[in-house]
């Protein structure tokens, strides 16, 4: 029998029994739209918090100090005083390396007029807003010159302009960090939260030797921030500074290093991990849902088999090869599971649209995993159609047209 | 005359738990193309399985069976579903058409399983089959919607459509009564004179009489074996 007629045999046989179809590709239906409502749930958060470790900058590559150990005791990561200056300017020197930034935090209170605000200043260079792929709104940034002479003047984030000069220009303005007076040369373009829920744009940024040595009083700087020139050279550039900041520091071959080095593809990988992790999980459990459906569809061939067997019998009578059953039931069972799977779609493109107007959840859905739930519901009809199909084609015809 | 049918030592053994029945025991039968061929016998004279042999639904369980000097008891499941789909036609007596089906794709039904015909022509030939039975008005109705007489002409439509050589019938007036009996008889009868090779099973003397050899069995075997034939 040729595919277009047993194709249409099997949907006018679908449609016979439209309720008892319906409920049947229900599993399926519900097996499709969850994995991909699912798999758009977990890619949507994956895209979400990449998009906010990209946020941080391209291609970062942190120094930080290593632990101190006093007498035995650990002091904890960056407890060491063992990154300066010098070690910065060092790391300029790596060919794979753009940009590099000291980075000395301390915290303190701004105050203007009679406004005042708790913060986090941030001694760097200019090339701090590279590394950061960060821009000044109005005004500009210090310049290299300011950060050799220590000079009194701050960049300020978006979050603290609004806050002390609501609807005002702050740039050219004076304020006091703790007692030091600054000026304010330029206002940062706003950059948002960060993967872990940090208000960005509440920053304070000084010349780093202006933090150093008119607030802060030390000689060492808790990290070092460099931007290596593409992803792939991400490794490389790392490996280079690790080599070149053991030279400096004198280790040798037999210690540890006295600094780390952190990368923004570890930071990414391991935060993408969970969600991968997540949606894995999700998906597998959706995927049962499917295998749950795929047995719904055997359960009910089996029963118009049975149902059927007259037919089969008048059908083989007249000529039908076993092949001609088999592709029949077969062909039934798989235009079942796809409709399954095709409603399925269209029900989970609602459902993740739905999510994203009404919760703002977060989604994404892409034609790979539609193409593979289709795919995979096609697939539960062959394998579970093909014991129903074959049991039928396995009819003895003379006992199929007595069946009553 | 041609042979159509040659059947030699034919036996048939079926086993019910430890009880084996012979239902054929050791048949000997030939029929030449164009004959008309009456079986008769009480039930469990093994008319039925005869019949289904002959009609390549079932394999003896020894001796031989050719079929246009083609051994038929060698033969696989998809050859005997060829054999059936080319050179037989089938009518039973309870007309067996496909429920919710009408009448032409009923009759079409054969052809799809032919792998010689073409797809395009199958309505038209469909067609030219009912308007032989005389139910061209009717090719979209069905079955439900058709009388018994009416429905058994629809199945010997469908029994033609492929042009085989032989038409195997099954009681096909046992669900008709006398007046519609008779017609469709009559359709065998003009069949059997376009030169289709008919076998038909009956219970009933007066149905036999259409045909021209009456064949009686009792007990698996051939009890007679005369020309009958007053019409």
């Amino acid at each position: 029998m040729r595919f277009s007629q047993l194709f249409k045999s099997a949907v006018k046989s679908i449609l016979r029994n439209r309720v008892r179809s319906f409920l049947t590709t229900l599993g399926i239906i519900i097996g499709v739209a969850s994995v991909i409502v699912m798999v758009s749930i977990g890619k949507g958060a994956q895209n979400d918090i990449q998009n906010q470790i990209k946020s941080m900058g391209t291609n970062i590559i942190m120094i930080m100090p290593g632990s101190q150990n006093t007498r035995g005791s650990s002091m904890g990561a960056g407890s060491r005083q063992s990154l300066t200056l010098k070690d910065a300017e060092l790391i300029q020197q790596v060919e794979t390396v753009i940009a590099v930034s000291p980075v000395t935090r301390m915290s303190g209170q701004l105050v203007s007029g009679n406004g005042n605000w708790q913060t986090s200043m941030y001694g760097v260079t200019p090339e701090y807003l590279i590394i950061r792929e960060w821009s000044v709104e109005t005004g500009e940034m210090f310049t290299q010159k300011d950060v050799q002479g220590s000079s009194k003047v701050i960049v300020i984030g978006k979050t603290i302009a609004e806050e002390l000069f609501p609807g005002q220009d702050p740039v050219g303005k004076s304020i006091r960090f703790g007692k030091v007076p600054l000026k304010i040369v330029g206002v940062l373009a706003a950059k948002g939260q960060n993967a872990m829920g940090q208000d960005q744009d509440d920053i304070v940024l000084a010349p780093v030797k202006t933090v150093l040595n008119r607030m802060n009083r030390v000689r060492h700087i808790q990290q070092i921030m460099a931007s290596a020139s593409t992803m792939n050279d991400i490794t490389k550039a790392s490996e280079e500074i690790e080599c070149m900041l053991r030279n400096s520091h004198g280790i040798t071959a037999d210690d540890d290093n006295d600094f780390q080095i952190r990368t923004q593809s570890d930071i990414m990988t391991r935060a993408t991990e969970t969600a991968r992790t997540m949606t894995l999980l999700l998906s597998a459990i959706a995927g049962v849902s499917l295998l749950v459906g795929g047995i719904g569809i055997m359960n009910i061939m089996l029963v118009s088999v049975t149902e059927r067997t007259r037919e089969i019998g008048i059908r083989m009578a007249i000529g039908a090869r076993e092949s001609d059953i088999l592709m029949q039931f077969l062909i039934e069972a798989v235009v079942l599971s796809s409709m399954g799977g095709i409603i399925g779609v269209g029900i989970s493109m609602g459902i993740v649209w739905a999510m994203t107007a009404l919760f703002g959840l977060k989604t994404s859905v892409d034609l790979l995993t539609i193409g593979l739930a289709l795919l995979f519901s096609a697939v539960v009809g062959i394998f579970f159609g093909f014991y129903p199909a074959g049991k039928a084609a396995r009819l003895n015809p003379i006992e199929a047209l007595r069946y009553e | 005359m041609a042979l159509l049918i040659s059947l030699e030592h034919l036996s048939k053994t079926y086993k019910m738990g430890d009880i084996e029945v012979h239902a054929l025991q050791s048949v000997d039968l030939t029929v030449e193309k164009g004959e008309f061929v009456a079986i008769m016998g009480m039930s469990g004279s093994g008319k039925s399985t005869l019949m289904n042999i002959i009609g390549c639904l079932d394999l003896p369980s020894s001796g031989s069976y050719n079929f246009l000097s083609r051994r038929v008891d060698t033969c696989t499941r998809k050859e005997l579903a060829e054999l059936r789909n080319s050179q037989i036609g089938f009518v039973f007596q309870n007309f067996s058409l496909l429920s919710r089906t009408t009448a032409l794709e009923n009759v079409e039904l054969p052809m799809l399983y032919n792998r010689d015909k073409k797809a395009g022509s199958l309505p038209a030939l469909a067609k030219a089959a009912l308007e032989k039975v005389g139910l061209g008005e009717r090719m979209h109705h069905l079955p439900n919607q058709l009388s018994g007489g009416q429905q058994q002409r629809v199945a010997i439509a469908r029994a033609l459509v492929n042009d085989p050589p032989l038409i195997l019938a099954d009681e096909p007036t046992g669900a008709l009564d006398t007046r519609t009996s008779e017609e469709v008889m009559e359709l065998f009868t003009s069949l059997h004179k376009s030169g289709k090779t008919i076998i038909l099973v009956t219970h009933e003397m007066e149905i036999a009489q259409y045909a021209r050899r009456l064949i009686t069995m009792r007990d698996g075997c051939i009890l007679s074996d005369e020309p009958v034939g007053k019409k």
